[in-house]
């Protein structure tokens, strides 16, 4: 447990997609900046693209699709609540950053005239852009981050920022997950880069780590922006996935799409128009799901074996390669029977929903100093190329906040806190183990979180998560990794009250099934078409507001405004 | 001090025949996510320390020997 005192311009917290990102910007902006990426996995291998992507869900590439057109299906595709600034300045960088991948080795499906093979699987637009051999994406950031000279500490966790007298970023603590040492680093600035919060439900096999993010990422970055005084935005938007049913991993409707395979029921029937991950899409499916045509399929059963060969490779080789493994043991082929799938359990993630740190164009959060981008921020639908964009624009302006900003001193009695809150359970030798309270926290979160919602039940939530919190003082951990899962399961316990009072506040049903109140079942424009925001209150408890929906600058027209709505494949009454 | 042992069966194997974790190599335990790998200083081979494997794959992409096997876990198989 010794202290490790380290000193940087700017921190970078998470290696997964952004943080690599912002981290060589920063460095391409100002090359004398001092800048560390930390991550608490290895960077080589870390965040939702362990094992790299299949391909750009969201490529916004000239002649197939315009800025314009992808912000106003993204305003559509989230009922209306964005910030079309935010979601605009992605897209305009779209194309910009796609060549610069391009150039940086990764390889971009074309067609034969060298042209970028788009593919549409949104209601409206084209934006689909497949990567085959997308599986060496890691490699090629860390690649980057080498060239650019960035400073790497893996295997370290970040627990909480340190604040200064204005209320700006002015450190980072933590500890090694291996040896206890506890870090303190005094910055200028800050990106917070540690994705989804994809570990606050409990997946339906049970199994602690079967969740459909990546495990690692827990949260963190979401409690320690709170706790730092940040606002964090619309996280009653849930993030809810059609998967693999027990695997938990994508199916994957957009890979398979373009090449005809469709979400189907048991009957083999096509009954929503569009694949593409929207909260109305999802209220179709758990219709379907709940209904006598249940359960629900991805079908690729009718299509010819060169085809099927294709997606094999793509699905089997990328993200999530032991999906092939998977369906081996069950006696699953493509080529012979539909895929079994379900919902997954809920999280916070703007790379396919809406919730998140709240920032705006500029990737500035509401804290002096503290920045943040993918999945973790608040920037609806961003995937894995929206965590690029937005991890370079934080780049380039922490960089040149960095050099305006005198580091401050750092608050040692706020380090004394955090020193003794992170080593109190290691100091135990009697208690509950961190796994007990993980596993209790996220079953509660299914038991009384999931949607539908219902007022009632968020109220026992509610105390049922007092409960946790009180039974976490006793957590006992026997060694730094046992210490890490304990310093996550208090982030899973601040993300679930997070949901469940941004859930409670908003008083309507709004992106289908992510915020379907049965209390409330009609959406409800004239009070709440606004942005929610959550924050610590002056008395140190979660506190709501509203926030207006900043003007459009794309406007959307009358018969566009409910295109989501209208999801559900139409079928004309047979004659009796 | 009451707390109990519970055992399970973990999807990671490592064949130790073919790991060559005495010759220094860690690149499995490197890699994972999770971190959930580790060296026996005893045996000088590696293996699963902790049941929470996300089945992502990069210790058996990434050996350099093809020592490492990963199942999916039983209770979603």
């Amino acid at each position: 447990m010794n202290r490790i005192d380290m000193e940087f311009d700017l921190v970078v917290i998470g290696g997964g997609t952004g943080g690599p990102m912002a981290a060589v910007k920063a460095k391409e902006k100002n090359p004398n900046l001092k800048v560390l990426l930390i991550d608490k996995a290895h960077v080589k291998r870390s965040g939702a693209i362990s094992m790299g992507m299949d391909g750009l869900n969201n490529a916004v590439i000239p002649g197939h699709a315009t800025p314009e057109q992808y912000v106003k299906e993204i305003t559509i595709a989230n009922d209306g609540i964005v910030d079309q600034e935010a979601v605009m300045a992605y897209a305009a960088n779209s194309f910009d950053m796609i060549q610069e991948l391009d150039r940086w080795g990764v390889k971009f499906e074309k067609d034969e005239t060298g042209d970028y093979a788009v593919r549409k699987v949104h209601h409206l637009g084209s934006y689909v852009l497949p990567m085959p051999e997308g599986h060496h994406m890691k490699k090629i950031l860390y690649r980057q981050l080498k060239r650019a000279r960035v400073e790497i500490t893996n295997r370290v966790v970040v627990t909480r920022l340190l604040t200064g007298a204005k209320g700006e970023v002015t450190g980072v603590m933590g500890f090694d997950c291996r040896t206890a040492d506890f870090y303190v680093i005094r910055c200028k600035a800050a990106v917070i880069t540690t994705g989804a919060a994809g570990r606050i439900g409990l997946p339906a096999s049970g199994y602690l780590m079967g969740t459909y993010e990546n495990p690692t990422n827990s949260g963190d970055g979401h409690a320690m922006a709170y706790h730092a005084g940040a606002a964090l935005a619309n996280l009653e938007c849930f993030q809810i996935n059609p998967l693999i049913k027990d695997y938990n991993g994508p199916a994957c409707a957009y890979v398979t799409g373009p090449f005809g395979g469709y979400t189907a029921n048991a009957k083999g029937e096509r009954f929503i128009e569009c694949d593409y991950w929207s909260g109305q899409m999802m209220l179709e499916f758990y219709r379907e799901l709940q209904s006598g045509n249940g359960p629900v399929f991805l079908k690729l059963d009718h299509l010819a074996e060169e085809t099927i060969g294709e997606i094999e490779h793509i699905l089997h080789t990328n993200e999530r390669p032991s999906r092939g493994r998977f369906h081996e043991k069950r006696g699953n082929d493509y080529r012979k029977q539909m895929i079994e799938m379900h919902i997954s359990e809920i999280g916070f993630c703007s790379g396919h929903s809406a919730s998140g740190i709240w920032t705006n164009a500029r990737g500035e959060t509401s804290v002096p100093g503290l920045y943040a981008a993918g999945d973790c921020a608040s920037v609806p639908h961003n995937y894995m190329l929206g965590a690029f964009v937005y991890g370079r624009i934080c780049g380039y302006n922490a960089a040149e906040y960095c050099g305006s900003t005198a580091a401050a001193a750092i608050d040692e009695s706020a380090v004394a806190a955090e020193r003794a809150r992170v080593f109190a359970p290691l100091e135990r030798s009697e208690g509950l183990t961190p796994f007990q309270i993980e596993y209790k926290t996220r079953r509660l979160v299914n038991d009384y979180l999931q949607p539908p919602k219902i007022t009632h039940k968020y109220e026992i939530g509610l105390r049922r998560f007092d409960e946790v919190r009180e039974d976490a003082a006793a957590m006992v951990a026997t060694n730094p990794h046992e210490l890490m899962r304990a310093m996550e399961a208090y982030s899973i316990i601040d993300c679930a009250e997070m949901a469940a009072r941004s859930s409670m506040f908003r008083a309507e049903s709004r992106w289908g099934l992510y915020h379907y109140c049965v209390d409330h079942p009609e959406r409800d424009d004239a009070n709440w078409f606004c942005h929610t925001l959550l924050s610590k209150g002056g008395d140190g408890q979660m506190a709501m507001s509203k926030k207006p929906v900043e003007p459009y600058i794309v406007p959307i027209d009358e018969e566009e405004r409910d295109a989501y709505q209208r999801l559900r494949v139409e079928r004309k009454a047979e004659a009796a | 001090m009451s707390i109990a042992t519970t055992l399970t069966q973990v999807p990671v194997k490592v064949h130790e025949d073919k790991c060559i974790a005495e010759k220094g190599c860690t690149v499995c335990v490197d890699v994972c996510p999770l971190d959930v790998l580790a060296i026996d200083l005893v045996k000088k081979k590696a293996f699963m320390q902790f049941d929470e494997c996300w089945y992502c794959l990069p210790c058996e992409t990434d050996c350099p020997t093809g020592a490492v096997e990963v199942s999916i876990p039983y209770l979603l198989r």
